[in-house]
């Protein structure tokens, strides 16, 4: 019989334990698929976060390194100037990345580190009991805002690719979802994008992944998916912010797939 | 060999280089600007680099990917930046990571000021961040023993993969003294390291730096696993200079610039014939405990002189182990202990501590 799907040979065989309809489990596998597309599993180097995804280390087969909460982007800074011929690569959520963590990822952008980070925004703490992250919509009920989030007291939500691209140092910044197949396909696309733009040195790369999480949502899987739709990417929009090498657009302008909301100009916004 | 002067910061970084350190994260702090000063020169010429962190806690945890990826790697800093630095070097430890950290004490608490002090004692020696680890801690006192140990900081910490903390202040890292080195950098053979993940490049096993052990009976057994390792270094490592203890009816115990001081204290009393000598503790920890026990079966008193208000003074008692009376005299705040000071102290125990 032909075998028309398999697990990506990046991933090892065993199982997540992620809770039931989290996207991490899709995110993970497209990431294996691109390091094995590409052919470059044998020099390929993961940092784990803190966060839901911070046994990522196990399941993905490459070499590792576990770094405490927000300090990824220094780790993976001191693993890249050592092995600069490797491929390295963060996996990091919203309250690693964009709150503990904002100093380094800020700075490993702005000296344009050549390293990739997949920036997993759900919009939440997940592991610690679905309190507000700094990706938090306006409004949103938390466990740390059971009255939603209210901008007086807890503020905006913080965009990080618009925050980001705008650095010298970043070469590729893309933000994409995985609500949909058709927005799977393009996150893979996003993220080897990604890989390639490291690999020619030419800076720092991002790829943002909507992401959502059932569980400290109070939705059902189906259900946290239509709200991820309909409330994140207003908020965030999809696309590329900043493009270097090749430009083949990842979105398109005609598609109105995105609610109009597609950037593939780093120009559109600068 | 050519004797050249130099500053202690400097040579710090001499130093470092000639043990086959090629890299260095570190984000400015004074006293011990000469040293990142100096590498940011120096590495570049030896095919090193020197990169300026956003912050301490970014320049540990970029120790952390360069000592995982099997580099010798150091930081540097002072008190406050050495606080910031406590989880990395935590996780570094956690993960066995092998690695130097230079503190250049200043005085605290707090922002406190940039003159010398030794009152990160406690912080270097009993941890200071979160957890059951140690670090290995090396105390210079001049110019030519910076250069000496900072080989042997890096050996010690690729021989047990574990950070090292070398310590000074603004004193030892700004005074010129000559020191003896060869005329050219000779290339060293680091150790193989067959742990770090550095991409799998063929190898079978994947490699993983991790100091996360979710399963308590997992991590009880890492923890167990290091207490061995340290109970070796404890065992093999203590480290002292004994400078006329021979026959002392008051032994001096001091570290670094205090030491230095204490020495001149001793010789004073020598010349007066006055049986006066000086414990000076080279590794901070392991404490030189077995040394101060033997000196307790043979000194009357102790006197602990430390740059804080006494922190030192406490392995002193535990090894002295109420044995003997130990005394404390100290300057807090950036003051130094002056000579004529610490010999009045000392001559009121020798006169009238028999009976204390």
């Amino acid at each position: 019989m032909k075998k028309v799907f398999t697990r990506p040979k990046s991933l090892k065989d065993m199982p997540f334990h992620y809770c039931p309809g989290c996207t991490h489990g899709i995110v993970h596998r497209l990431v294996a698929e691109v390091i094995d597309e590409m052919g470059i599993f044998d020099r390929t180097i993961a940092v784990a976060p803190v966060g839901c995804s911070v046994f990522c280390y196990d399941y993905f087969d490459c070499d590792a390194y576990q770094a405490s909460h927000g300090r990824a982007p220094a780790v993976a800074t001191g693993i890249k100037r050592v092995l600069p011929d490797r491929v390295v690569f963060t996996y990091q959520g919203d309250g690693d990345l964009a709150a503990i963590g904002t100093g380094e990822i800020v700075h490993a952008a702005a000296r344009g580190e050549k390293f990739t980070v997949i920036f997993i925004n759900n919009a939440i703490y997940a592991m610690t009991g679905g309190q507000m992250a700094p990706t938090t919509l306006l409004g949103q009920v938390t466990t740390t805002t059971p009255y939603g989030r209210n901008r007086e007291i807890n503020g905006c939500p913080v965009r990080m690719s618009e925050m980001l691209a705008v650095l010298d140092g970043s070469a590729y910044i893309a933000r994409v979802s995985v609500h949909d197949p058709a927005n799977v396909a393009r996150a893979k696309r996003a993220v080897r994008k990604a890989f390639e733009v490291q690999m020619a040195g030419l800076g720092f790369t991002m790829v943002e992944v909507l992401s959502s999480c059932p569980t400290n949502w109070g939705l059902s899987p189906l259900k946290a998916l239509k709200w991820l739709e309909e409330n994140m990417i207003p908020y965030y929009p999809l696309g590329e912010y900043k493009v270097s090498g090749d430009t083949t657009p990842l979105f398109r302008h005609d598609s109105g797939a995105d609610g109009g909301l597609s950037k593939n100009d780093p120009a559109e916004v600068g | 060999m050519a004797k050249i002067l130099m500053k202690g910061n400097e040579a710090i970084g001499e130093g470092a280089v000639r043990a086959g350190c090629r890299y260095f994260f570190g984000y400015p702090i004074t006293p011990q600007s000469e040293l990142p000063h100096y590498l940011a020169k120096r590495l570049p010429e030896v095919g090193g680099l020197y990169l300026q962190a956003e912050s301490e806690v970014a320049s540990i945890n970029m120790v952390f990917g360069a000592a995982g990826a099997g580099a010798r790697v150091m930081t540097s800093s002072s008190g406050p930046g050495i606080s910031l630095m406590q989880e990395g070097i935590s996780y570094l430890a956690g993960a066995e990571l092998p690695c130097v950290i230079v503190n250049m004490i200043r005085g605290g608490p707090g922002l406190g000021n940039i003159a010398p002090a030794q009152s990160d004692y406690f912080q270097a020696t009993r941890g200071g961040g979160h957890g059951d680890y140690r670090v290995l801690v090396l105390a210079p006192a001049s110019v030519q023993e910076i250069i000496d140990l900072m080989k042997d900081a890096f050996d010690l910490a690729d021989k047990y993969r574990n950070p090292v903390m070398l310590i000074g202040d603004g004193v030892l890292g700004q005074m010129m003294e000559p020191v003896e080195l060869d005329e050219e950098v000779k290339p060293v053979v680091l150790p193989e390291k067959s742990w770090a993940a550095t991409g799998r490049m063929g190898r079978d096993k994947k490699n993983l730096i991790n100091s996360l052990y979710i399963v308590p009976e997992n991590c009880e057994a890492h923890n167990l696993e290091l207490a061995r390792k340290y109970g070796t270094m404890a065992e093999k490592e203590q480290r002292w200079e004994d400078y006329h203890t021979e026959g002392a009816e008051l032994v001096l115990v001091a570290f670094g610039t205090a030491a230095r001081v204490c020495k001149a204290v001793v010789d004073m009393f020598r010349e007066e014939g006055r049986p006066v000598g000086l414990l000076r503790p080279i590794t901070l920890w392991p404490f030189p405990a077995k040394r101060v026990a033997a000196l307790a079966g043979t000194a009357r008193h102790f006197l602990t002189v430390e740059m804080s208000m006494g922190q030192m003074v406490e392995d002193v008692r535990l090894a002295v182990n109420g044995r003997r009376p130990v005394y404390f005299y100290g300057r807090a705040g950036g003051m130094i202990p002056v000579a004529r000071d610490v010999y009045r102290e000392a001559g009121k125990i020798l006169t009238g501590g028999a009976d204390s």
